[in-house]
């Protein structure tokens, strides 16, 4: 486990994806998902997003699940396109930093019973498109969330268990590799270890999502000048609790926050339509520097 | 009476038959015309009935593995009869029902203080995929959430009606019904009035009226269009026909775009702003922006455009999260709870398998129930408990085991039985029947009528058409309800004259510029066809081995007969009817006359809703003619006589079209593909006719004034002189010649001029100066020098033919590919990352 870093670190994102199409454009909508989302451990000073060529028409609002999110149209033809999202944040350790919490068997318990708070949490019991539930995720997590345990504690040790066992592989997946082949390949990215261990957790019964953002870069951590993903477990008493698969770690001030959602679909930090385009080619750059 | 040997099942309730035997009052007119009328005269009228569906090309499309298919709408002639008082409660029954999904719909896209407080379960709400969070708040216009909502009923046999399921996404079925009532109205017109059947139009007037008044923007006249998945959606023609029926522009997503949060539709104008969407596809493919998931079939922005409220969706986006099955076994208490009052009409008995008690109840009576899926998406399969064997069920318990709140279960019920025409008379079979609520503004009308669908024996409970059952026309009788009061009020001020044919989609403008072309060239290969039927005749003074071999080179040249048709050793005569009669037999080679008629009719399939009925009658009739009686074809009289009304029928579809069309951009489009075909037809035939010069070139010359249709005014000019260079003239460059290329050419020229969007001035659009040059080129032409031959050939002349036809081809590409005019639509791409 790595140490966090003092609470209330401030850092500067930014996050800039270009593309070039092989033809021209003649219009294009595109739905972002780029501004961090404030929280407990998360304070968002000062956010702004860049598009060139300038969008005709941008409304910003939050979604469903409360990310703030932009829907832009480009109606001028264009073969490129380039979005920049720069944002002043400062993060700090979560109040709850312990494994403390009930056994497996009495947080089930308790969900059934729908205790006050928990109910928005069924959202993320069920299945979802790309972190459904199945005896096969069920199987493999059972070493870990034993029934006697306290939930949290089976959740790091499954968290530690994908660490060990999958390889980080940036070339083996793609943004459409179904979550069983990521369990029978053992490799992938952040995105393929989130969605398998919220698989795994929900074919438990224990509620977890999806959680998008961006990395502190420092020594020794995987993902970061990228997007990263990582996975928030709900547990009564304590509430949502982050785990980091690709990195081993409970986020306590090194992750920043752009929101969540049941799996990636729903959190995806810029999807489009474009109308002609043939081809394309992209590329992200992310920065996380101190501010 | 009741009619002889007509036996009801035991255990059922029959609609005709009460339980003791004797006639149901309500059934009296029907049973006693149709009993008189006998058993021939009903045979006749189904089968009338049977042409009607075919003449108006109702059909549905059964999606299996290998293919869809497309079949004949099935319809039962003998109504199912309902009793006026009876449905009079009905009518209440289903609108409470309507209200009730209605206000479910509208907690669940809202505060969802059902789940909150448990009233449904949240489980349920959220592994339903047709719960769409992107329409999260969204309130559609005075909150209608349901204007159009069906329930498939049945009956129990103590009579009481009860919902099998619920249709909130976009109930299908509603234009057969009217459909249904159209053709039986053909076939048994005295019959309805007798029997004093209540009538369907009102209630679609009614809904027409709802619909303009809940587009944004209240404007006098909205433009309103229908979505359609496309012409291989199931229900094609459904959408194609109410559209029509309706008024409405029939459009696909690609046909409309939204710009500034406003929905336009593509037109050969430009584009015009929509002001509602009666959709017939799921919401999750209308926006591909929104729903994602890969489909680009929908209209990426509509759900930005419909939060702005510059647009209305009917069913509003997300309604489908109601028909899901689970819903069924809330739906008392959720009535209690929202409307404060009794479910009327229950529900067929439903356990949700996600709440544990039912789970376990389904699974201790698996072999008694009916298990369903809980989110169907497009198939709506069924497993009757009953008639699997143990060790299916025992998997299907393991399946409900892992994944509950997948399934629900539901009580098996004995179907009521209602007649249809059999062999013998009548014959019982179990029946559902969909009623439809439609809102009027201030609540809902009940269609008095609705789709009744049978099985195809006693022995099945599937009355699925595609499963091999029937549809019913539903008749109200006898008691008459209170004339509808619509809350509507008239409209006050005029509606602008308008001339302009701005509503025409590119997309239909293509595919009218294709069935011009399509239709000429079915055309072209009729004439010839029969330009070289004189030659079989012995009489023919036309008859020598040259001419008859030369016609079948001929025709192998076009490409119309494969090489080596009629086999080697025939006779010239034999080898010839043999090609002839292939061409007009074979169905799959690419060029035989079924082939053209089938691309012909495939795109007037695509033109559905913009066809005047003749024409498409027309058409249908040209394909089964061609279709039936194939023996009689191979033998010469059979030929002519199928030539010759293929010539007919082919006329009359120009006729239809000329005399029928308004004189906008649709038949512009259209006539711009006829010409443009008839000059690449008549370059074809003049290039394999004459550029090389034949060994009877006299007889060649006959056969081509007759592919041409310009005997007449050959003879009228020329007396019987054959000479090619005055035929050259005359198919050529005479621009009288109505057949000729110049007078093609000039009629283009004119259709350029015509077209909707011009170039700045000073500029020429490649359309026009692809067609000037081509004026020009024949224009400019010496016909003596155009028929020199040098090396048994006429090169001068194929190389004017080549000039023209490339124009002519670039005129076509320019038209469809490379301009704006018929492609606003480049294809839709998703990009992530």
């Amino acid at each position: 486990m790595s140490t966090a870093p003092p609470p209330g670190t401030a850092y500067r994102v930014r996050h800039t994806s270009r593309y070039a199409y092989a033809e021209t454009v003649s219009l294009s909508m595109h739905q972002v998902r780029l501004t961090p989302r404030a929280g407990a451990a998360q304070a968002v000073r000062d956010t702004r997003l860049v598009i060139d060529p300038p969008a005709s028409g941008s409304v910003t609002r939050e979604d469903y699940f409360g990310n703030v999110t932009t829907t832009f149209t480009i109606q001028d033809a264009h073969r490129h396109l380039r979005v920049t999202a720069e944002s002043l944040v400062s993060v700090s350790a979560p109040a709850h930093a312990g494994l403390d919490s009930p056994p497996l068997t009495d947080a089930l318990a308790r969900l059934r019973g729908r205790g006050p708070g928990d109910a928005a949490a069924v959202e993320y019991q069920v299945e979802s498109p790309l972190a459904p539930r199945g005896s096969l995720y069920a199987r493999y997590a059972a070493p870990a969330l034993d029934p006697d345990r306290p939930l949290l504690e089976g959740v790091d040790a499954l968290m530690r268990t994908i660490h060990r066992e999958f390889a980080y592989d940036p070339v083996a997946t793609t943004v459409s590799t179904p979550v069983a082949d990521v369990l029978e390949g053992r490799h992938g990215v952040c995105q393929d270890f989130a969605h398998l261990m919220i698989a795994c957790l929900r074919s438990h019964g224990v509620p977890a999502r999806y959680v998008s953002g961006y990395l502190v870069p420092r020594p020794g951590v995987v993902g970061a000048q990228a997007s990263h993903a990582w996975v928030s477990v709900y547990c009564p008493d304590v509430g949502w609790v982050d785990f980091d698969p690709t990195n081993n770690v409970r986020p306590a001030g090194g992750h920043i926050t752009l929101g969540w959602g049941r799996d990636f679909e729903d959190v995806s930090p810029l999807k489009g339509v474009t109308v002609g385009g043939g081809s394309h080619s992209v590329a992200v750059e992310v920065l996380v520097t101190p501010a | 009476m009741t009619p002889p040997g007509y036996a009801p099942l035991a255990g059922h309730y029959d609609e005709m038959v009460g339980p003791d035997g004797a006639l149901r009052p309500h059934w009296r007119t029907v049973t006693g015309a149709l009993s008189a009328a006998g058993r021939h005269e009903i045979a006749r009228r189904t089968q009338e009935a049977r042409r009607l569906i075919r003449d108006n090309g109702m059909t549905f499309h059964v999606h299996r593995e290998g293919g869809t298919r497309q079949r004949h709408w099935p319809l039962d002639l003998v109504p199912c009869v309902i009793d006026g008082a009876e449905w009079a409660q009905l009518e209440q029954a289903v609108t409470q029902r309507a209200r009730l999904l209605n206000a479910v719909l509208g907690d669940l896209y809202g505060p969802r203080r059902l789940i909150a407080e448990g009233a449904l379960p949240a489980e349920w709400l959220h592994a339903n995929p047709a719960f769409l969070r992107g329409c999260d708040g969204l309130e559609p216009p005075g909150g209608r959430w349901l204007h159009l909502y069906a329930a498939d009923l049945v009956r129990a046999p103590d009579g009481s009606w009860w919902v099998l399921g619920d249709r909130t996404e976009a109930p299908d079925g509603l234009g057969f019904a009217l459909e249904n009532r159209i053709v039986v109205n053909g076939v048994l017109p005295d019959l309805l009035v007798t029997a004093k059947a209540r009538r369907l139009a009102a209630t679609f007037e009614a809904r027409k009226l709802s619909l303009a008044a809940n587009a944004p923007g209240h404007r006098e006249n909205p433009r309103i269009v229908v979505l359609t998945p496309g012409p291989t959606a199931e229900n094609y023609f459904e959408h194609a026909f109410l559209a029509r029926y309706m008024g409405y522009t029939l459009v696909e997503g690609t046909d409309l775009t939204v710009r500034n949060y406003r929905v336009y539709i593509k037109t050969l104008g430009g584009l015009e702003p929509v002001d509602l969407i009666l959709r017939s596809q799921p919401s999750e493919a209308c926006d591909p922006l929104e729903f994602g998931g890969g489909s680009v079939s929908g209209v990426p922005g509509l759900v930005e455009a419909v939060r702005r409220g510059t647009v209305a969706v009917a069913n509003p986006l997300g309604s489908g999260v109601a028909q899901s099955p689970a819903l069924m076994a809330f739906l008392p208490a959720l009535c209690r709870r929202l409307l404060d009052a009794e479910l009327k009409l229950p529900s067929v008995a439903t356990w949700w398998c996600g709440d544990e008690a039912a789970r376990e109840h389904v699974l201790d009576r698996l072999d008694e129930l009916v298990v369903k899926p809980a989110y169907p998406r497009v198939r709506r399969e069924r497993t009757f408990g009953r008639r699997l064997p143990e060790g299916q069920r025992d998997r299907l318990a393991d399946r409900i085991a892992r994944q509950p709140h997948r399934y629900v279960a539901q009580e098996q019920v004995a179907l009521s039985t209602t007649p249809v025409r059999a062999a013998g008379g009548f014959s019982p079979r179990f029946l559902v029947i969909r009623v439809y609520a439609l809102d009027h503004g201030d609540g809902y009308d009940v269609l008095p009528g609705g789709l009744g669908r049978v099985s195809s024996s006693t022995d099945s409970l599937d009355v699925t058409l595609s499963g091999g059952g029937s549809s019913k026309d539903v008749w109200v009788v006898g008691e008459t309800v209170a004339p509808h009061r619509s809350l509507i009020p008239d409209s006050v001020s005029p509606i602008a004259v308008s001339r302009a044919t701005f509503d025409l989609p590119s997309r239909i403008a293509d595919n009218l510029y294709w069935l011009g072309r399509y239709a000429e060239r079915a055309g072209a290969v009729v004439r010839l066809l029969r330009a070289a039927m004189p030659l079989l005749s012995e009489e023919s003074s036309r008859r020598s081995t040259a001419a008859l071999t030369g016609a079948l080179s001929f025709l192998t040249d076009l490409d119309y007969v494969p090489p080596g048709a009629g086999g080697g050793d025939l006779p010239p005569a034999r080898a010839l009817q043999a090609a002839l009669a292939a061409m007009l037999c074979e169905s799959d080679r690419r060029g035989s006359l079924r082939w053209q008629v089938d691309h012909l009719r495939n795109a007037a399939w695509l033109l559905r809703d913009r066809l005047s009925a003749d024409s498409w009658r027309i058409i249908s009739r040209l394909q089964s003619d061609l279709r039936s009686d194939r023996s009689a074809r191979r033998e010469r009289g059979g030929m002519r006589r199928t030539l010759d009304q293929m010539v007919m029928i082919l006329a009359s579809f120009s006729g239809a079209v000329n005399e029928g069309m308004t004189r906008g951009h649709g038949w512009r489009l259209l006539d711009f593909g006829r010409r443009l075909e008839r000059a690449l037809q008549v370059i074809e035939l003049l290039r394999h006719g004459l550029t090389t010069v034949a060994e009877d070139e006299r007889a060649r010359i006959e056969l081509l004034l007759d592919a041409t249709d310009s005997v007449m005014t050959y003879r009228s000019r020329y007396l019987t002189s054959l000479r090619a260079n005055l035929l050259v003239d005359l198919l050529l460059l005479d621009d009288a010649n109505p057949r000729g290329v110049a007078f093609q050419l000039d009629r283009l020229k004119q259709h350029v001029a015509g077209l909707p969007e011009r170039p700045a001035p000073g500029r020429r659009s490649p359309e026009s100066k692809l067609i000037t040059a081509a004026v020009a080129a024949v224009e400019l032409v010496d016909l003596d020098e155009l028929c020199e031959v040098r090396d048994g050939g006429r090169p001068a002349l194929a190389a004017l033919l080549d000039r023209v036809q490339e124009d002519l081809g670039g005129l076509s590409d320019a038209l469809t590919l490379t301009r704006d005019y018929l492609t606003h639509a480049a294809p839709v791409r998703h990009v992530a990352r």
